[in-house]
């Protein structure tokens, strides 16, 4: 029986309960309609032939076969898209060079990872469609791939792009690189800060690229009107990235596209890039027929986006009583093809957990012949974790100090600024380490060698920004007395639920009387990406705003009704009453009845870009067991304990909490890209990408740390990335505390354990 | 050489005839033919589950088997599983235990565990997990989904 700890402060009504969602009855019996199950009248299926190598040099390509191939009714290349300069455009999630964006979508020149796109075929089914790709002839000059950063790092190593230079502090290189950009945050004096320590450590850290992992391969579904209308269907966290993605790269005006977001089978930030969506179009285009392109798992795999493979070093110095005294890192994470890592966003967060007076880092964002990364639950966050929480147990052992000990000396709290600028507004990261050191699992001692097993315990801590961006949500309430919330967030995992939960509160009506849907594009105002821990606290914010405004009508139909004065009137807990009149009251009902014949509809909206974002720490405890005859590590308790602010729909929360573990779990011990020496990656299957099953992992317990965020009305502050964090750094603790030795690359394989035991025992 | 074939079945208690193309799966044909889109294509090649449903009673992967293949079969999808409006046991107690979140696996894993607890009566956690294993889910960690099939059968038993 799994143990769920939820430390609460205040108590609502609706806001912390845990009611069925919404959409619950769809997915539990198959009605659903995720992305690959839409149909459409004399709908076309398309192929994408994707480039052999990792690195090679088009020199041409030859598609007559495949066009002449009977069912066949439209083929495509790089031609086929418009020009495309190297200015950069804002692509829903940041800016991008718009060339580099293009190349991505169908290889240009170039093509830079096994996988990447070169042609696509339309035809009357998907065997036709796949049949005809083969026949087209592409001539390749085979380059060399690079494959790490250290490689594409190195004095002359060769080039992807030879019109990519190095962004470096203000200042542009002169030569080209594979080095996209280079950022450096500092505070204090490092140099001076490590000569004040009686203890220093430094040791370097290495992941490999590891995959969200979702079950349902991407899809995109296009319908190109002869008037030029693009209307799009596909598995998105953001509808809107979508569109402004598409119109940058088919050059198509905005208004012109609109996105239906399906139901989506997982994300975790691999769904915010475009794939195929413009493929579909552009085929749509050319034949003039609806085009659906649904990925194989070989093709998620290696053409969808892997979250980085790293290099870090770091180094950190305390004094004998356990303070701090300097933090430096550097901080080299793969972009994959094209610029985009989360370098700067690990920076930020390597060492967000610590109040330090002496700070130096250096991130790098580094291209290489992978495909191009993608978001991954709090970008960035966990490779730097991995890497300072590692550093920080050796402290820990070396001054002899208990590991949450010496976080709560060092924590974070409100008023410490980050080495990038930012102050902590509240925040609860001593809270989740006061949690850790009472829970149970940490109180209950670890017994290290049964059954001459080795066994050890590990801890890390974990933050991340849940930064709001914007948010648009409409509310009309309904003849009946329920409300209609539409909202242009999607739903991942309980977005319906939690923004109802939060509407009801609001409106103190009932939570079955919230009716939330997502709207396409073109019926509702721009919304940002589900993601980013962001939807629960800035979409509901939204809600929460446009129930406000609700009320307000109500009041203003109900004075309207009575012939009195709109000041007199007041809306209680649902119920709207006359302040000195007890005669005169409605429930919301009874005036939702009667809204259509004293004036119309009462509706209301919402567009918002909060400030107030509340930052969520996490701090894991795990204990593993090592078999020194087979290297394999096994999970054996598992504790998550986080600072959520109030946690919304309770469930929900620690479901994020144990999602997020287990991916961190199998990014830790299992999960990797192996690339032969071509560059090409030689485990693109479930079978052989081995993420955890139900056999590989223990009920993970949970405790929620409910820390109000003073940013929202309940003090949300959004739950889903921080999660995946602590677990890597946890588990190579809890590992070097059974073996005795510091993991320094993940993922922790049972080779590694092996080489590692044996080259510590001499043999 | 037959390129399509003629095939009878039945399906949550329906008899179909259809004449299909001998390399078509059977998840594509449910899907594509006859509009059962609540099963799930996740990886083509037999490990995620997704598109578990039942062949003649036995949990099966449909992406791993042709149409033909499924001719005289008496098949049950996700879609079978409810009696009109009313939920399955399994189903309730997915919603109630909050076990799925992008709800792409959930089909796969109510036909799993159907079979499961069918055949094995008062289980264990560890047979629980060990019923599972071959179903992959991505977003839950299996702690809520292994807490609803527990349900289902200490409502049963």
């Amino acid at each position: 029986m799994v143990a769920n700890i939820v430390l609460s402060e205040v108590e609502y009504t609706h806001i912390g309960k845990r009611p069925v969602r919404p959409d619950g009855v769809d997915k539990v019996i198959g009605r659903a309609q995720y992305g690959p199950d839409i149909t459409l009248k004399g709908l076309l299926h398309g192929k994408v032939l994707r480039s052999p190598y990792a690195h090679a040099r088009i020199k041409s390509i030859d598609t007559s076969q495949a066009e002449a191939y009977p069912g066949v009714r439209a083929v495509i290349t790089a031609q086929d898209l418009p020009f495309a300069s190297l200015s950069k455009e804002e692509l829903g999630a940041g800016y991008q060079a718009l060339k580099f964006a293009s190349d991505h979508v169908l290889a240009g020149g170039k093509v830079l990872f096994k996988g990447h796109p070169v042609a696509a075929v339309a035809a009357a089914n998907p065997h036709v469609a796949e049949e005809a790709a083969k026949l087209i002839k592409v001539e390749y000059e085979e380059l060399p791939p690079v494959m790490s950063v250290v490689e594409a790092m190195a004095e002359g190593a060769t080039l992807l792009h030879d019109d990519l230079y190095t962004s470096s502090l203000g200042e542009t290189s002169q030569t080209a690189s594979n080095v996209a950009a280079h950022a450096r945050y500092e505070k204090g004096d490092v140099a001076q800060g490590f000569d004040e320590a009686a203890v220093v450590v430094e040791r370097e850290f290495q992941t490999a690229s590891v995959h969200q992992g979702y079950i349902e391969p991407h899809n995109g579904t296009a319908f190109w009107s002869a008037d030029g209308q693009l209307d799009v269907w596909c598995s998105t966290q953001g509808a809107f990235t979508v569109r402004s993605s598409l119109a940058n790269v088919l050059r198509h005006p905005v208004s012109k596209i609109k996105v239906t977001p399906m139901e989506m089978g997982g994300g975790f930030g691999g769904k915010i890039s475009i794939y195929l969506e413009p493929l579909a179009a552009l085929l749509s285009k050319k034949s003039g027929q609806p085009v659906k392109l649904v990925m194989n798992r070989v093709e998620v795999f290696e053409a969808s986006g892997p979250a980085s493979g790293s290099w870090m070093k770091v180094k950190m110095g305390a004094t004998t009583d356990g303070k701090l005294t300097a933090c430096q890192a550097e901080l080299a994470l793969d972009a994959g093809a094209y610029p985009g890592s989360p370098a700067m966003s690990a920076a930020m967060c390597a060492f967000a957990c610590y109040d330090y007076p002496n700070g130096l880092l250096d991130a790098y964002d580094v291209v290489v012949n992978k495909p191009k990364t993608q978001a991954y639950r709090a970008p960035g966050s966990p490779q730097a974790a991995y890497a300072v929480e590692s550093v920080v147990d050796e402290l820990c052992e070396k001054l002899g100090i208990d590991p949450v000990e010496f976080r709560l000396r060092n924590a974070s709290k409100e008023g410490t600024r980050r080495i990038e600028g930012p102050v902590y507004r509240r925040i609860g990261l001593v809270e989740c380490l006061e949690a850790a050191r009472s829970h149970d699992h940490y109180q209950t001692a670890v017994d290290f060698q049964p059954n001459g097993k080795l066994r050890g315990r590990g801890v890390a801590s974990g933050f991340w920004f849940n930064r709001g961006f914007v948010s648009s949500c409409n509310l009309t309430v309904n003849p009946d007395g329920t409300v209609s919330v539409v909202m242009g967030s999607v739903d991942l995992c309980g977005t319906r639920a939690s923004i109802a939960q939060q509407t009801a509160e609001a409106l103190g009506i009932a939570y079955e009387d919230i009716k939330p849907s997502i709207a396409d594009t073109d019926s509702i105002g721009y919304t940002f990406i589900t993601g980013g821990s962001r939807t629960t606290f800035a979409t509901g914010l939204a809600t929460i705003n446009a129930s406000q405004d609700i009320k307000q009508r109500m009041v203003e139909r109900a004075a309207a009704i009575w012939e009195a004065p709109v000041e007199d009137v007041e809306y209680v807990d649902g119920v709207i009453q006359h302040k000195s009149d007890s005669e005169l009251r409605m429930t919301f009902k009874e005036l939702a009845g009667r809204t259509l014949t004293t004036g119309g509809s009462i509706t209301a909206q919402c567009n918002i870009d909060p400030p107030g974002e509340g930052n969520s720490f996490a701090v894991h405890v795990v204990d593993v067991e090592v078999d020194q005859d087979t290297g394999k590590v096994d999970i054996l308790r598992y504790t998550a304990i986080q600072d959520c602010g109030k946690a919304v729909h309770p469930s929900y929360v620690e479901g994020q909490m144990q999602g997020g573990a287990a991916q961190g779990i199998g990014w830790a011990l299992n999960e990797e890209y192996f690339f032969n020496g071509q560059g090409q990656m030689t485990n693109s299957s479930f079978l052989d990408y081995r993420m955890p099953i139900s056999l590989d992992l223990p009920m993970i317990d949970t405790v929620i740390v409910e820390v109000a965020n003073p940013g929202h009305p309940y003090g949300v502050r959004g739950v889903g990335e921080t999660p995946i964090v602590p677990p890597l750094a946890a588990i190579a603790n809890a590992v070097y505390q059974a073996t005795g030795v510091r993991m320094q690359s993940l993922p922790i394989t049972p080779g590694k354990v092996l080489d590692a035991l044996w080259s510590q025992n001499g043999s | 050489m037959t390129t399509e074939r003629k095939i009878r079945l039945t399906v949550n208690g329906k008899a179909y005839e259809s004449l299909v193309p001998v390399r078509m799966t059977l998840v594509d044909f449910l899907r594509g033919e006859l509009d059962l889109t609540g099963t799930h294509v996740g990886c083509e090649h037999g490990v995620c589950g997704a598109c578990t449903i039942l062949v003649d009673g036995s949990a099966m992967r449909s992406c791993l088997m042709l149409a033909v293949q499924a001719d005289g079969a008496n098949l049950m999808t996700v879609e079978g599983l409810a009696e009109g409006p009313e939920l399955h046991p399994l189903q309730r107690a997915f919603q109630r235990n909050h076990a799925l979140q992008c709800g792409f696996c959930t089909p796969g894993l109510l036909m799993t565990a159907y079979e499961f607890l069918r055949d094995t009566s008062s289980p264990t956690e560890e047979q629980v997990r060990e019923g599972i294993s071959g179903n992959i889910c991505r977003c839950t960690g299996y702690a809520p989904i292994v807490q609803a099939i527990l349900d289902v059968s200490q409502e049963a038993g």
